[in-house]
């Protein structure tokens, strides 16, 4: 149906730079997914492809076309607002009917595609409540429904999932996914939750004030973060970092441990890096192939599993354990780490290291 | 009408319902406070109640001495007066209370036409200078009627606007712009910009999506708006009394006024037309009560 592409797009809101040069190429049928904190300018950068804020410099192409300076209703996309953004004096049905009417479809063609979205959304029986006799979870499924009424070039989703309570952002994780499989059509989504990104995204794009860090699949921004900054956002419990530096075959830290250098690197001596690894590729049960010696500061018991955090010098690791681990803080500890799964970051850029030799 | 108004102005912004808390407790101080409340309200309704009260005594009775409170006989002679001449046609006070209609009624319309739009440009848009504008904007109000009342006088006599209604319409309007675009922009804050959002991506053009979902939503704040911008018209006297001056052009303030001079004064007939000039403005003060307070403070002062 549609390709979505910006390029270069810069936005400020008065001393605050809202966008700083954000390049994007959204493929036809993706569900992409624009991941950042609050603040990165991931809604600004939606916003800009709908239409809604005027740029500063940049473009927008829908379908290869310049679609810069167009008007939202002319460039036929469907959008779902954090807020719902539901009209207040309007019936759901009537909410659903909107893009239709503003097309002048008929009262036939608009009945008959009101029904089917909503079948599609099982909100049949709220069609005649307004949005204030509506739930959250209800409201957020009718503004779904008046997107997914037409079929437009994309649809984009402004952290639909934020509003609603943990049990039905689960499900309405599943909910869109198995939406987007059925329909097909562009997505673009934007999300603070990492969860959501990671879950549901073909792609994903990682945003931090307002520059792009990263694009990749869920995997890719995962398993190979481009900087330590993406390596940090992307990953729960957070990534551990160490402070080091390669001396010949070993890996030094700053805190006085040594562990092998990893085999895929070639860094060259004494260039101060950092060593990044996820809890999951940490252990205190004995993996792996490097140990660490550290003092157990901490236990996190999560249900199927257990965060345990280790000091190693003035820094905490994240450790992901068995829900059966015990231990006393203060005790010792030896940390496993599995170097063929970690990453090291130039300490002064933090961009990642060439992982070529993998 | 009337009941629809105050229906929708219960619904607009105003949200805090809570009476005030009462500091202290205690019997005294409520019959105290009851007490001071019964004397201001006596002081301050008693001219109320006694040009009431004139206009509907016979003039025998009007200038009794000593006056008399209860003990008079009721007409509707002056009544009948303010509406018909003694020759029988319509009455000069009557032409002047229509010309108060047509002239307040046309240009409140005027004011609330090029107010509300300018007050959702200002409320949605970003404008350089956006605070100056307003400021601006605001200050065309701060120099009362009299200070500029002659160089407009000049500048009336010069185009041939004076003892026109036009003349006063355009006055009016030029008055209440100001006010309706700061009342209104504290409104049209109040509605979300992404209702219209939404709707420009449903595919309608922004000022459609301004016509369909937005207005609809500030009609009781317009209503509220509207009613001041009125009252203000209607009552305004200074502008009225320098800028016409033949019977038929005449609004009823200038009117009412003129009747009180030369030698004798009929006191009944200027009460008359004074209750009846009176109830406009507090029927629609009535039906804005609500906002008479809140609407001014919460619509123009927040930002």
């Amino acid at each position: 149906m549609g390709t979505v592409s910006v390029h270069g797009l810069c936005k400020s809101f008065g001393e605050v730079q809202a966008l700083d040069g954000v390049t994007l190429d959204v493929p036809d049928g993706a569900f992409f997914v624009v991941l950042g904190p609050s603040g990165a300018g991931k809604t600004t950068t939606l916003r800009a492809i709908a239409g809604l804020e005027k740029l500063d410099a940049g473009s927008v192409h829908l379908d290869e076309r310049d679609a810069t300076g167009d008007t939202p209703a002319a460039r036929d996309l469907a959008m779902v607002f954090q807020s719902y953004a539901l009209y207040p004096r309007h019936t759901a049905y009537e909410n659903i009917a909107s893009p239709l009417r503003a097309r002048r479809c008929s009262s036939s063609e608009v009945a008959a595609a009101v029904e089917q979205v909503s079948s599609l959304l099982h909100i049949e029986r709220l069609l005649q409540r307004r949005p204030a006799q509506l739930s959250g979870g209800e409201m957020q499924r009718v503004a779904l429904a008046r997107a997914l009424v037409r079929r437009p070039r994309a649809f984009l989703m402004d952290e639909p999932l934020t509003n609603l309570d943990l049990k039905l952002r689960v499900e309405m994780r599943t909910e869109l996914t198995r939406i987007h499989r059925s329909l097909g059509g562009t997505f673009v989504y934007v999300t603070n939750d990492q969860v959501e990104a990671l879950s549901m995204a073909d792609q994903v794009a990682v945003l931090k004030e307002g520059k792009v860090q990263q694009v990749g699949t869920p995997t890719e921004v995962y398993e190979r973060p481009a900087n330590q900054w993406v390596a940090g956002f992307v990953g729960s419990p957070r990534i551990s970092l160490l402070a080091c530096h390669v001396e010949g075959d070993r890996l030094v830290g700053a805190e006085g441990w040594t562990l092998p250098r990893p085999r895929w690197t070639t860094v060259e001596d004494g260039r101060p890096l950092l060593l990044g690894v996820r809890a999951e590729d940490l252990s205190v049960e004995q993996r792996g192939n490097a140990s660490l010696s550290g003092e157990l500061y901490g236990l996190e018991p999560l249900g199927d599993r257990t965060v345990v955090d280790v000091r190693v010098g003035t820094k905490i690791l994240k450790v992901k354990a068995r829900p059966t681990v015990t231990g006393t803080p203060g005790e010792r500890l030896l940390v496993t780490v599995d170097l063929d799964r970690a990453h090291l970051f130039d300490a002064d850029t933090g961009l990642a290291l060439s992982e070529a030799g993998r | 009408m009337a009941v629809s108004v105050d229906d929708a102005v219960s619904a607009g912004p105003v949200r805090d319902h809570t009476p005030p808390a009462r500091r202290f407790g205690g019997r005294g101080r409520a019959v105290l406070e009851v007490a001071l409340l019964t004397v201001l309200a006596v002081v301050m309704l008693f001219p109320v109640l006694w040009m009431v009260e004139t206009s509907i005594k016979e003039n025998r009775d009007v200038y009794a001495i000593p006056a008399k409170f209860f003990d008079f006989k009721v007409t509707v002679d002056h009544f009948k007066d303010v509406f018909v001449s003694s020759s029988g046609g319509r009455s000069g006070l009557s032409v002047s209370f229509l010309n108060s209609v047509v002239v307040a009624g046309v240009s409140t319309v005027l004011a609330t036409v090029l107010g509300v739009p300018a007050a959702w440009a200002y409320s949605r848009f970003a404008l350089k200078a956006k605070k100056d504008q307003l400021f601006f904007i605001l200050s065309t109000r701060f120099m009362p009627p009299v200070v500029v009342v002659i160089p407009i006088f000049l500048m009336y006599r010069q185009v041939g606007l004076i003892d026109t209604q036009l003349g006063l319409i355009l006055i009016y309007t030029a008055f209440n712009v100001p006010f309706t675009i700061w009342m209104m922009k504290g409104f049209v804050d109040e509605v979300p910009a992404e209702y219209e959002d939404a709707a420009m991506l449903d595919g309608y053009t922004r000022l459609q999506a301004f016509w369909k979902f937005t207005l609809p939503l500030l009609v009781p704040g317009i209503a509220a708006t509207a009613v001041f911008a009125l009252i203000f018209s209607w009552n305004e006297f200074v502008f009225a009394i320098f800028l016409t001056s033949s019977d038929d052009v005449r609004t009823a303030p200038p009117a009412i006024a003129g009747l009180i001079g030369g030698t004798t004064v009929d006191w009944g007939l200027v009460a008359a037309s004074s209750v009846v000039f009176a109830v406009p403005v507090l029927v629609f003060a009535y039906l804005v009560r609500r906002h008479l307070v809140a609407g001014v403070t919460l619509g123009a002062v927040r930002r």
